[in-house]
């Protein structure tokens, strides 16, 4: 732990921050003698680049904020203090019936960092964002002040604070609506799709009648194969699988890998075509628990150190409908001519059910997430998607960004200096001094 | 199902212990200064599977409260079986060689309030032939250091006394667990700003608590890595161990 803690899980930028534990939900945000820095919220460091960064300045560590309030079972109605991690919500309702009604692919999130994120999952088509399934929560001032939030009380500040990165004050408490599940399996369908024109189809078919939808693509095809990966679509399974043996992931942690040597051309060219053709059958079904099928990288523990020390970069994207495909296309395109390449490239259409997040990232178009090492390469090719992303009117994730320029950022979010409206005068971070200064 | 009580239960490992048993479905009696913090932790506790949770506001200092709660818990409980004493302080050192208060606060904290509560329940269970007490000491009460000797030898006595408490209740079948801790990462060390590899997060300890209970060890440290390491610094003679730095 230590210091190690208080970085992005893409380990770029670094930053220094002096940090203090918020321990009590009902007591003031600590703060230590004569200090006039800004302050952000910290949850579990899992976001990529520097939102969760405020360097020069201080961090309020929220993780201690991990209690339980209330857990109404009958109802699927949980209150828990902000810095609650996902996987102890998932491990405290799952036996009870109940289910998280939108999930990251990972459960080591803290449920502020959710909010603040408005994070979403392979069920983005049927169920939007996380903060669509927000009740209500706490939100604290730096002035001590302390309001309730939700879409009836201080309506203004609930919008502003999903999607609002930690800047509008620390989130204490939350409270939101679980989903029903029968059983803590889920039956997945694992279809294999030659090009892009595969994946829009079988996206649009399965959108229907599956509840989490999402692809790998494997990035380093081109041509005719441009596009090509697996689809994996699955539902909850029913009540019939209640009681079968759960098979449980053991997680591991990836050791420290001295540089990023690992991931080059070669390897990446290798894993990508291994993993296409690891399924020899056009349409595999299987039963998964939970877990292997939400999280498999949970599994991996840190393998965010698999690009080494100067760690790596994540480029999520939406393209909206209207030319979605083609400026997706192109995109692909870019990616495979560089041979940067990406092991983990996902492919999901997002839905229009609308966050009631100010800034929220996802808008109905598809999504493109796609990661590489940190060399000024990638940094180029990332410039040069974002000029993509810009024409077909998209935008970035600022969960995963720690380079998009102030000009890319405020076309992405047009809303912004609404939303500059509702920063706490004294939260900032490093993410914010970025991507509204002064353009380059 | 257990029936116990903690003192210092909002203490950073008083309360991942509890959150353990609270998973076991125990009943539990939560005793510590704040009301706020106790009712933030109780129902947490009880989220998690707690039988039954119930509180009381005392500081332990204040002895002439110790009877009333101790009989609350019992008639909250409808009996009492565990107890885990887990509060203390951790004084600045140089504090206490300037000052015999600054001292006595800590002897009247980490070890007079401490005797006081385990005479109570000693004698009830002893009476009703059956229970366990768990009290955290610590490592630092294995030798004292100039760094932390006033601290050390509050815990040093601490320890003494369970030997001898455990002697006692042993033909009564009471079970006494000496628990002691190396370095937490807890609010009570948070003025130690470096905190290195040897600091163990409150959920591990607690574990370390659960097993120790469950077993009805006697003296346990925690993580177990400390029990070789202060066998050597207890091993070391006087005339060098009086000339080291630590």
């Amino acid at each position: 732990m230590g210091q190690n803690r208080y970085q992005s899980w893409g380990r770029y930028p670094k930053a220094e921050q002096t940090v203090l534990k918020m321990l009590w939900r009902h007591e003031p945000i600590p703060s230590s003698d004569g200090a006039t820095g800004s302050i952000l919220p910290f949850g579990n460091g899992r976001s990529y680049g520097d939102s969760c960064l405020n360097d020069g300045g201080t961090l309020i560590d929220t993780r201690s904020l991990d209690r339980f309030i209330h857990f109404d079972p009958e109802q699927g109605i949980l209150r828990c203090e902000a810095g609650v991690l996902l996987s102890d919500i998932v491990e405290l309702i799952v036996p009870r019936g109940w289910f998280l009604p939108v999930t990251p692919a990972t459960q080591y999130v803290t449920i502020g960092g959710a909010i603040a994120n408005d994070i979403h999952g392979k069920n983005h088509h049927r169920s939007g964002t996380f903060g669509c399934h927000v009740s209500a929560f706490e939100l604290l001032r730096s002035d001590g002040s302390r309001m309730l939030c939700s879409e009836i009380e201080n309506p203004e500040w609930f919008s502003a604070t999903i999607g609002g990165l930690g800047l509008t004050g620390v989130i204490t408490w939350v409270e939101i609506l679980l989903k029903p599940i029968m059983s803590p399996h889920v039956l997945e369908e694992t279809i294999r799709f030659a090009n892009l024109d595969e994946f829009f189809s079988i996206s649009e078919e399965s959108d229907t009648t599956f509840e989490y939808t999402v692809a790998w693509i494997d990035c380093t095809a081109k041509g005719e194969r441009l596009g090509r990966g697996l689809f994996r679509r699955a539902n909850h399974g029913a009540a019939s699988l209640r009681g079968r043996r759960s098979t449980k992931y053991t997680a591991q942690v990836l050791p420290i890998v001295p540089s990023a040597l690992l991931v080059n051309r070669i390897s990446l060219r290798a894993v990508n075509s291994l993993y296409y053709r690891n399924q020899i059958q056009a349409r595999r079904t299987r039963t998964k628990h939970f877990e292997s099928f939400f999280y498999p990288l949970d599994a991996v523990g840190r393998w965010n150190r698999m690009y080494g020390s100067r760690g790596f970069l994540q480029y999520q994207c939406v393209l909206p409908h209207s030319d979605g495909a083609s400026a997706l296309r192109e995109m692909l395109e870019a990616v495979a001519a560089s041979g940067l390449g990406s092991f983990l490239a996902a492919l999901k259409l997002f839905g229009d059910k609308e966050s009631p997040g100010l800034m929220s990232f996802p808008r109905p178009g598809v999504t493109l997430a796609l990661d590489f090492p940190n060399k000024p390469k990638a940094r180029d090719l990332l410039d040069s998607l974002d000029e993509i992303t810009r024409t077909a009117g998209g935008a970035v994730y600022p969960a995963k960004d720690a380079r998009m320029s102030p000009k890319s950022y405020q076309v992405y979010f047009p809303k912004w200096e609404e939303f500059a409206r509702y920063i706490d005068p004294r939260c900032s971070s490093s993410f914010w001094r970025r991507v509204t200064g002064p353009a380059e | 199902m257990r029936k116990l009580m903690i003192i210092g239960a909002s203490s950073a490992i008083a309360e991942a212990t509890a959150r353990l048993f609270a998973m076991d479905g125990d009943r539990m009696f939560l005793v510590g200064r704040d009301s706020a913090r106790l009712e933030a932790i109780a129902d947490d506790l009880r989220v998690r599977g707690a039988a039954q949770v119930a509180t009381a506001i005392m500081d332990a200092t204040d002895d002439d409260l110790h009877a009333g709660v101790v009989e609350q818990a019992i008639a909250e409980m409808d009996g009492l079986d565990t107890v885990l004493i887990a509060h203390g302080t951790m004084p600045d050192q140089a504090t206490t060689e300037r000052s015999v208060d600054a001292a006595r606060a800590v002897i009247e904290t980490n070890l007079f309030s401490v005797v006081s509560l385990l005479t109570l329940v000693a004698n009830y269970m002893e009476q009703q032939r059956e229970g366990l007490i768990a009290v955290i000491s610590s490592v630092a009460g294995d030798r004292g250091r100039k760094s932390n000797y006033t601290y050390g030898s509050s815990k040093a006595a601490v320890s003494a006394y369970l030997q001898g408490l455990r002697n006692r209740l042993q033909t009564a079948g009471v079970h006494v667990v000496t628990i002691k801790p190396g370095l937490v990462d807890t609010p009570m060390m948070a003025r130690f700003a470096d905190k290195n590899f040897l600091y163990a997060q409150p959920a591990r300890i607690a574990k370390g608590i659960r097993r120790a209970i469950n077993r009805k060890r006697n003296v346990v440290y925690l993580p177990a890595f400390w029990r070789p390491i202060m066998f050597v610094v207890r091993a070391l003679p006087e005339s060098l161990f009086k000339r080291l730095n630590y």
